[in-house]
């Protein structure tokens, strides 16, 4: 995109990703897979959105999981190039599987 | 076709003829029955266009730049406080460069209410972004309302248009007009294309973001630079539409001008008084000419330079004031003389304000002024018509 | 409709809402419900500006800002110019409090008094936070904010309550008013849905908290969110072309939390502690609240 456009337009759609707002974060929420039902709930409520759902039948069945058949459920992945650390995956998560710990810089 | 019509008929006529697709606007004297009939165009199938009776004039330019952003033909008008109303939005229809047309009923502004003509509203919005014509009568406010879509929608301009009908001498006065056909009107414009970025599900981009220190003011310099550059996309349009049409237009018109000594500078509906007062001064042997000004924004600075170089006075009358200081257009006129090594006398003259009638009585009180002028040291600034002593006594001055 | 973009999104990561915002994941929500066919309008406010300073932006769907006051109208032209081109989209319009309850009234209330199909989303942080935090009609009675400030001769903060928002728009007779709250999930997608599928205006009031003006930790958005709705303070309700005798609840707690539990949380309403009468007024109306409405509950 040129460096001015007319009328001050944005004609890229969602160049934000450029924004590295993982920079941001002071505290890191880290998933324990043995411990994650899969229940989405974190990927629901980031507000990044910086919690990846993957779909990925080779993923799905090489990440720990604490029961075989929830292995056929999608993978949660945090991306912290985008992550702020706000922590509501930490607190919303129903079993615990997320870490929220303080960030090593 | 010749038509008998109402100067705001001009406007809705130049809507039609334009095949605008969406009209958002909001009632207000005098400029009411721009609405009013493009509402009945659509009620009897002669126009197919959305009508949004929107609920202030704020929401009108609004929805003028939420139809616009998303890729159709806009026109609205307003007058005076609507138009004061709209003023937030103006220039975010032009900051966005949004090709929006808007017939004005050229009104006074409050207080105290007054619904009569004068320019306050539209001069009041120099400003603003938005190129400003003024029409010196019906079939001028027809025409201009058609080449302002050509000349905010060329690729090298995309700045909105304000064109300027005097409240009531123009809107609600009817007068004989030749009404192009649609055919011509169509080939003179072309089919709309919008030559800026749209809402588009297929190419989703974001209008109207928000600028920081390092980049907002240059989107300031594409606004001048394109308010440069309609200089001659107007001319270019101008010509076209005489070759077209038949009838000349020009950013300044002189009239008599050659060899006179006073010129009369006028906008809008005073400049047909003007012209006949004119003609009588110089049956009188008076070297009095004319000046119209039709195109306010861009300032046609160069024009006006070389046609009132070599008058002795010119003498600005204009239906506008700017408190402490004095006319708006005395104020760019002058300083568009400024680089003259011998430049004319200019004196200002305050007239015709909240729909005062101006009469020949009134410009031989001009004139005699600006005759003085020639001899002598005039004040700079002068009110017309106006009961001075009544002033004085109610200011504790007398 | 009937395709699925859940797994989509619409809304770009690299925004610059504070962590913990509510607005991104009501807005990133909306928008996988809504799909591609759809045009935003945005009000003036955080959303707008942390979400679009040029020449970034985190929207993947066409989306239009004006002003503050307008964006009900905004949506109306682009609603219009649609119409005109035969193009059939979702129009949605997004405002803060302080743009849909204050200052952009006229324009929404004009422009669901037109008709237009335009879905207008309310995501209510209670008060002008982009601006720092002053109060807004939207403000509930007891808050603090930087305009309704709690000292000695003012010992409560704001001390008017809450404008119904919800049902003076529910009121203008439109197919569809109702309050929402993403911390409820299940109800916000389907409400969301609903509103998507029906003709003409649609209103929604969703209950977004706001870190820094309500004054919690980040982690904290949803619980707190649960709680206001769980307490009774946020009722959940639906009223369909201003029926209000059949106006929907459709969520009641089985048992309602305390409303101190709510207040305890965020720093706003920490002053109101220091006089039991204070959290026992609002315990009173919101008691009162579901004494009278109590019987629309629906599940």
């Amino acid at each position: 995109m040129e460096v001015i456009t007319r009328g001050a337009v944005i004609p890229e759609p969602g160049n934000s990703v450029e924004n590295k707002t993982g920079t941001w974060r002071v505290f890191k929420p880290i998933i324990h897979y043995e411990k994650c039902i899969r229940c989405l709930i974190c990927w629901q409520f980031c507000p990044e959105p910086a919690i990846l759902k993957i779909d990925d039948e080779k993923v799905k069945k090489e990440t720990p999981a604490p029961k075989e058949p929830l292995k056929r459920l999608p993978v949660v992945e945090i991306d912290y190039d985008y992550c702020k650390g706000c922590g509501i995956c930490y607190n919303e998560c129903p079993v615990n599987a997320i870490e929220f710990v303080k960030e090593e810089k | 076709m010749k038509v008998m019509i109402r100067g705001n008929e001009s406007i809705a006529y130049a809507f039609k003829l334009a095949r605008v697709q969406v009209v958002p606007a909001y009632p207000i004297t005098p400029s009411t029955l721009v609405p009013e009939k493009i509402s009945e165009f659509i009620a009897n199938g002669e126009m197919k266009a959305e009508f949004v009776p929107v609920e202030s004039e704020h929401s009108a330019l609004s929805a003028a730049i939420g139809a616009s952003a998303k890729g159709v033909r806009v026109g609205t008008a307003t007058a005076s406080q609507g138009l004061a109303l709209m003023h937030e939005i103006l220039f975010i229809a032009s900051g966005m460069r949004l090709p929006i047309v808007m017939g004005i009923g050229n009104r006074a502004l409050s207080a105290p209410i007054n619904i009569w003509c004068d320019h306050q509203d539209m001069m009041s919005q120099r400003d603003a972004g938005w190129m400003q014509f003024y029409a010196e009568s019906n079939q001028e406010g027809l025409d201009l309302g058609v080449m302002a879509f050509k000349i905010a929608e060329d690729e090298r301009v995309l700045l909105p248009a304000m064109v300027g009908i005097d409240a009531f001498v123009l809107t609600h006065t009817v007068e004989p007009v030749e009404l192009p056909e649609q055919k011509e009107v169509d080939d003179f414009l072309g089919e709309f294309v919008p030559h800026y970025v749209t809402l588009d599900p297929e190419k989703p981009a974001t209008l109207g973001s928000f600028g920081f220190p390092e980049h907002y003011m240059e989107f300031k310099y594409g606004q001048w630079i394109a308010m440069e550059r309609a200089k001659k996309v107007i001319d270019e349009v101008f010509s076209k539409f005489e070759e077209k049409f038949g009838r000349k237009y020009a950013k300044v018109t002189p009239e008599f001008t050659e060899d006179a000594d006073i010129l009369l500078v006028t906008m809008g509906s005073m400049t047909s008084t003007t012209r006949e007062f004119v003609k009588r001064m110089r049956e009188n042997g008076k070297k009095v000419g004319l000046v119209k000004l039709t195109v306010f924004r861009p300032f046609p600075k160069e024009e006006l330079k070389e046609i009132l170089k070599n008058a002795k006075v010119v003498a600005v009358l204009e239906r506008n004031i700017s408190f402490g200081f004095g006319g708006a257009v005395y104020a760019e006129i002058s300083s568009a003389l400024s680089s003259l090594k011998e430049k004319p006398k200019i004196v200002d003259f305050i007239i015709g304000l909240g729909g005062r009638d101006i009469t020949f009585k009134s410009l031989e009180a001009a004139l005699r002024i600006a005759e003085r002028a020639m001899k002598e040291e005039v004040d700079e600034i002068n009110w017309i018509d106006v009961n001075k002593e009544a002033v004085l006594k109610a200011e504790g001055l007398l | 409709m009937s395709e699925n973009y859940e797994n989509m999104e619409f809304f770009a990561p690299g925004h610059g809402m504070c962590a913990g915002c509510a607005a991104p994941i009501i807005v990133r929500w909306i928008l996988k419900l809504a799909g591609p066919n759809t045009i935003v309008t945005n009000a003036t406010g955080c959303l707008e500006v942390v979400t679009t300073a040029y020449p970034r932006t985190s929207w993947r769907v066409p989306w239009l800002h004006i002003a503050f006051e307008n964006a009900a109208a905004a949506a109306a032209g682009v609603e219009a110019a649609t119409r005109a081109k035969g193009e059939k989209l979702n129009i949605i319009a997004f405002g803060g409090d302080g743009g849909t309850v204050d200052i952009g009234f006229q324009a929404l209330s004009g422009m669901v008094e037109r008709g237009h199909n335009v879905l207008y989303i309310l995501y209510d942080n209670e008060a002008y936070m982009n601006t720092g935090i002053q109060r807004s009609g939207a403000t509930p009675w007891g808050a603090w904010t930087t305009t309704s400030k709690v000292g000695n001769a003012n010992p409560i903060g704001k001390m008017r309550p809450k404008k119904p928002i919800a049902k003076i728009l529910a009121a203008h007779d439109i197919p569809y008013a109702a309050t929402a709250n993403p911390a409820f999930f299940q109800d916000f997608k389907k409400k969301v849905k609903k509103a998507l599928s029906i003709e003409g205006p649609k209103f929604l009031h969703v209950l977004s908290s706001c870190t820094t003006g309500w004054r919690h930790d980040p982690s904290k958005t949803i619980e707190i969110l649960r709680l206001a709705t769980d307490t009774g303070l946020f009722p959940l309700y639906e009223i369909e072309n201003g029926d209000f005798e059949n106006m929907r609840i459709t969520y009641k707690p089985k048992k309602f939390k305390p409303v101190e539990e709510y207040l305890k949380m965020q720093g706003r309403f920490r002053h109101l502690f220091k006089n039991p009468e204070y959290v026992k007024k609002l315990q009173r109306d919101v008691d009162e609240w579901w004494a009278k409405y109590g019987k629309y509950y629906c599940p």
